[in-house]
């Protein structure tokens, strides 16, 4: 019988070692990054782009001797838009990969569930992409590269009635979308607060795909503008369904229509929406970084490739100029950024969201008859 | 615009929805009628349907008479898939505990979905339905009929007359209203029963099929996903009506894309959903047999 | 040895191995992240287990799990940051709502025969999401809540206390379940499982075991979620989707439906493979729906089935070991069985 125990306990034992061994980790000298991306799940075909910038961005820097004499290695974890492999993937990285800084994630969803349990572990995060207001609230060591959602809503609210002249303006937005509610509110409020009125406030859930209800709605209080918070899937379809009911209206979005002209027929020619950055800018980062990611990937980066991309170059530079990756010296060094990026010249404010400009851009029709967009202009915050 | 006239237009909105959720209801009450099997992978025969006749019109091009030639292929592709679903999955399980037929239809249903997103041709991403130019109609100054509505009632409509021609009138029908009524004694009486349950995935695969391309002509859009949602739908609108009976499908099909409809244009559109799920509940509690259909007994 | 002595003895060495994975975990044998996985993978089995009662033992399909998780996660938080509850009392809480609504949802459902509860509680699972987006005061609408008090705050203790609360409750649910199916209930709700019009012909109240079975199933489920708010410490509606509800479904159905020990095998599998496979990307969609479709059509009980079906038994291992000396009763039965 006590042979019996003694086999039991010897296979514990096996069972404990090969879990040690299986734990163990090598040593290396390069600068290790984390990264948390959607690289795969509803949202991986942005989330593969903005990895691949992010990657070029290292490449360029490593070609040139990489940062503080050490290349630069990224270590990248697909968070398959789930906030809790986003979690999984920060506790990995920090303590199996003992990174001191992590770029990610993409979504805002997958970012807010994992920025307290970063500044808590006194983890720089920097998130490329996630617009919601309140991503940066954690503490001092979260930053953003883009701007805010707030922001967005009021530059084309702004828009609307000093350039439009627009007296009435309607919204319908996904109720069940943070992205889409926030700037839906920061919409209206500026709407409201610069003389015009909201007449139409209507909403569906997200995935539906019939919205012929709230437009039969909307088009009876006849709007001058129609504010459509939402990614371009869902907008291509609803300008379809506004231009079936013969609603005669000036379409407005957010930089969700980013691609929006890859997807929509005609009916999205003459809607305005904001965005981080045009690949068709006359500038010369620009010309330089979407050449370089067209014959590195054969595509045109979309706006999240160039936050990504900036991202990467402002986390670099900042631990150049730090002389480490320690967070506490390296928080110093980024709130001392004033930069042009691709995106725009960026500083950040106290509450580690990024000064910039936003870009408006047109939907227009091409001389090939494909949809194209024209730049408009640039807005600057106040 | 007075409260008259939106109210019209959105009944006619909701009945164009809601011939789309018959088309799909039938599928799903003749099978249910016959196997006794909810097949949750109903909805995503539409979802292929819906890409089969996007890749064709990608070839030929956009018209009238291209976008009512693609349902042929359609409707072939969908039936050959909705059979071979039948053999592979469903037919060993008959005469295993129904559950795991259940299990079965939920897992060909993600496999439908997911299998489509990671096939590099279709992929994750939407895709716009090429759709013919907009053309609407004004009746009586009181609401407006667009094309796409045109051709979803006609096709609908067409459809559900064939339909009712080969069930009621065919001898293949009344093989399958026997089954339907006691598979045993059908099976008694020398009619052959894996052909009859064949034939029914047949006419129900090629129904979905031609919804999901009057789906997506209404709602330009098409993704691996996108037959979830109508599926369900479906479902509950051939609760409604009453499941295995045929006008009932149809019945609930309308209600439910009324329903949906007012309740999103007066109400809210939040509770679009909610509404429709209220009304299965409901049904359950009041009426388990749905509208059209008769209470059955329990047989051992 | 005694039937007593036995399930004392089970008892005994369940307690030891919990606190040597605890001890594991504390001195970072088992490292942060492995942990977290696993704390993971024991809500998951847990409410897997609860799936199995309903779907496996009673052989009525349920859909919207992660519903239950769901309402027990946010009752608890809402108890927490709300009404200030102290962390367990919020957690019993939560479980008993997702109970609440087990039993609401169950009444107009079970009545009937047929599949529809299957589809009742799929569109439960969705509306619940829907409702959760629209409390935003308790929820924190579709940006999720942020903010969630965790079992502690002190760093190097978290990750012990998670694991050891998460699996001692499994165990316990465990243990609640193997006892309840061999009392005279559990043989009632096997008995719908097998034949529904027999059972009721024996005088069984086929729609009270259903009921029955069917809010146990929720609570577990519940308290699966309950236990994971303050685990986790962020909650967002769309983490309880439809694909949430489906993968509980895998984890009982590769166990073997009906099988105890199956489910917790499977889930800590599934749990920890998902995230070795993750170099497959999306091609991982394709696997989970194939293991379902398999498993049905050829090994309908599961992996539990190719040993024949049987429960993991502390108490038979215990026996056997001690079989060289002479045994009184024979111990066929299943005490304290436990992973």
């Amino acid at each position: 019988m006590k042979k019996k125990w003694l086999i039991v306990g010897a296979l514990v034992v096996v069972v404990a070692v090969i879990i040690i061994i299986l734990t163990g980790r090598g040593k290396s000298d390069t600068l290790k990054i984390g990264v948390i991306m959607s690289t795969s799940g509803p949202v991986s075909h942005f989330g593969s782009q903005c990895r691949d910038a992010m990657l070029m961005a290292v490449d360029e820097f490593n070609a040139r001797g990489g940062v503080l004499g050490k290349q630069v290695e990224l270590i990248v974890e697909d968070d398959e838009k789930n906030p809790e492999k986003t979690m999984n993937a920060l506790i990995k990285l920090v303590t199996k990969d003992k990174v001191k800084v992590v770029l990610g994630g993409l979504t805002s969803d997958c970012t807010l569930a994992i920025t307290k349990e970063a500044q808590q572990r006194g983890i720089l995060l920097f998130t490329p992409t996630s617009t919601n207001d309140m991503v940066t609230d954690a503490g001092d060591l979260v930053f953003r590269a883009c701007f805010k959602d707030s922001f967005q809503g009021t530059v084309m609210a702004q828009f609307a009635i000093e350039t439009l002249n627009a007296k009435k303006g309607a919204v319908l937005y996904d109720m069940n979308n943070d992205y889409s509610t926030g700037l839906t509110k920061s919409f209206e409020e500026t709407f409201t607060a610069l003389g015009g009125t909201v007449v139409a406030t209507e909403s569906y859930a997200g995935g539906d795909k019939d919205f012929n209800a709230q437009i039969t709605k909307i088009k009876a209080e006849e709007p001058d503008v129609l504010f459509l918070p939402d990614y371009y899937n869902t907008v291509s379809l609803i300008t379809k369904q506004v231009r079936n009911q013969g609603l005669d209206v000036t379409m407005l979005g957010p930089d969700g229509w980013d691609e929006l002209v890859g997807q929509a027929g005609e009916e999205a020619v003459g809607g305005y929406y904001c965005n981080h950055y045009s690949p068709d800018a006359d500038d010369f980062d620009v010309e330089q970084f979407v050449a370089q990611y067209r014959e590195r990937y054969g595509l045109t980066p979309n706006a999240l490739a160039a936050l990504g991309y900036d991202a990467t170059y402002i986390v670099l530079e900042a631990i150049e100029r730090a002389g480490t990756d320690d967070p506490q010296k390296l928080k110093a060094a980024l709130m001392e950024t004033s930069a042009k990026y691709v995106t725009g010249h960026i500083t950040f404010d106290e509450n580690r969201d990024p000064v910039k400009s936003t870009t408006i851009l047109k939907v227009v029709k091409g001389a090939d008859g494909k949809l194209t967009t024209e730049y408009v202009g640039v807005v600057n915050p106040d | 615009m007075d409260f008259l006239q939106q109210f019209c237009q959105q009944t006619l909105n909701g009945l164009s929805l809601g011939s789309i959720y018959a088309l799909l209801a039938l599928g799903y009450t003749m099978v249910y009628g016959i196997i006794k099997l909810i097949n949750f992978a109903h909805g995503d025969i539409l979802m292929v349907g819906a890409f089969v006749s996007y890749f064709v019109l990608k070839q030929w091009g956009i018209t009238p008479v291209t976008l009512m030639l693609s349902f042929l292929p359609a409707m072939l592709f969908c039936l050959t898939l909705g059979v071979t679903m039948e053999k592979l999955c469903y037919k060993p399980l008959r005469n295993q505990p129904r559950i795991n037929s259940l299990i079965t239809a939920i897992g060909v249903s993600f496999l439908l979905e997911n299998g489509a997103r990671v096939l590099p041709m279709i992929g994750p991403n939407p895709r716009v339905f090429p759709t013919l130019p907009v053309v609407n109609y004004n009746w009586f100054g009181l609401v407006s009929i667009s094309q796409v509505q045109i051709l979803v009632f006609v096709v609908a409509i067409f459809l559900m007359l064939v339909l009712n021609y080969i069930v009621s009138f065919t001898k293949i029908g009344k093989a399958m209203r026997a089954v339907s009524f006691d598979k045993g004694a059908s099976a008694l009486m020398g009619i052959n029963v894996d052909r009859v349950i064949s034939f029914t995935f047949v006419l129900g695969s090629s129904l979905a099929a031609a919804a999901g391309i009057l789906f997506a002509s209404a709602y330009p859009q098409i993704e691996p996903y996108m037959g979830i949602m109508p599926g369900m739908k479906a479902f509950i609108a051939a609760v409604l009506g009453g499941i295995g009976s045929i006008p009932g499908a149809v019945l609930g099909g309308l209600i439910l894309g009324v329903a949906e409809t007012l309740t999103k244009g007066f109400l809210s559109s939040q509770l679009s959903d909610a509404i429709a799920f209220g009304l299965l509940i409901l049904i359950l509690v009041v009426k388990p047999s749905g509208l059209l259909g008769k209470p059955m007994g329990e047989k051992v | 040895m005694s039937k007593k002595k036995t399930t004392v003895v089970s008892g005994f060495v369940v307690a030891i191995v919990l606190l040597l994975l605890n001890v594991l975990v504390a001195l970072r044998i088992i490292d942060e992240y492995t942990s977290q996985v696993l704390t993971i993978a024991g809500i998951n089995v847990i409410i897997a287990l609860g799936l199995n009662l309903i779907s496996g033992f009673t052989g009525q399909l349920a859909l919207g799990h992660a519903g239950f998780m769901a309402v027990g996660a946010y009752t608890t938080a809402a108890l927490m940051m709300k009404l200030n509850i102290h962390v367990f009392p919020a957690i019993i809480g939560g479980a008993l709502m997702a109970a609440i609504f087990g039993f609401l949802i169950g009444l107009p459902t079970l009545r009937l025969r047929g599949d529809y509860l299957a589809i009742v509680t799929l569109g439960f699972g969705e509306i619940i999401r829907v409702v959760m987006i629209n409390l935003p005061d308790l929820t924190g609408g579709p940006a999720g809540l942020k903010g969630i008090p965790t079992y502690t705050t002190n760093f190097f203790w978290r990750p012990v206390v998670s694991f050891a609360l998460v699996y001692f409750v499994l165990a316990f649910v465990v243990v609640l379940l193997s006892n309840l199916l061999r009392s005279s209930h559990g043989k009632a709700i096997i008995s719908i499982r097998e034949d529904e019009i027999a059972a009721n012909a024996m005088g069984i109240n086929v729609f009270y075991y259903k009921i029955f079975s069917f809010t146990v199933s929720a609570f577990i489920g519940g308290l699966g979620g309950a236990l994971y708010a303050p685990f986790f410490g962020y909650l967002s509606p769309n983490m309880f989707n439809f694909q949430k509800s489906v993968e509980f479904l895998i984890i009982v159905v590769l166990g073997g439906m009906g099988n105890l020990t199956g489910t917790v095998l499977a889930g800590i599998g599934l749990t920890y493979l998902q995230e070795v496979l993750r170099f497959l990307k999306d091609y991982r969609l394709v696997i989970y729906p194939l293991i379902l479709i398999v498993v049905m059509i050829f090994q309908p009980s599961g992996i539990m089935g190719l040993f024949g079906n049987r429960e993991f038994s502390l108490a038979t291992l215990i026996n056997k070991l001690n079989s060289e000396r002479p045994t009184q009763e024979k111990s066929s039965d299943k005490a304290g069985e436990v992973q």
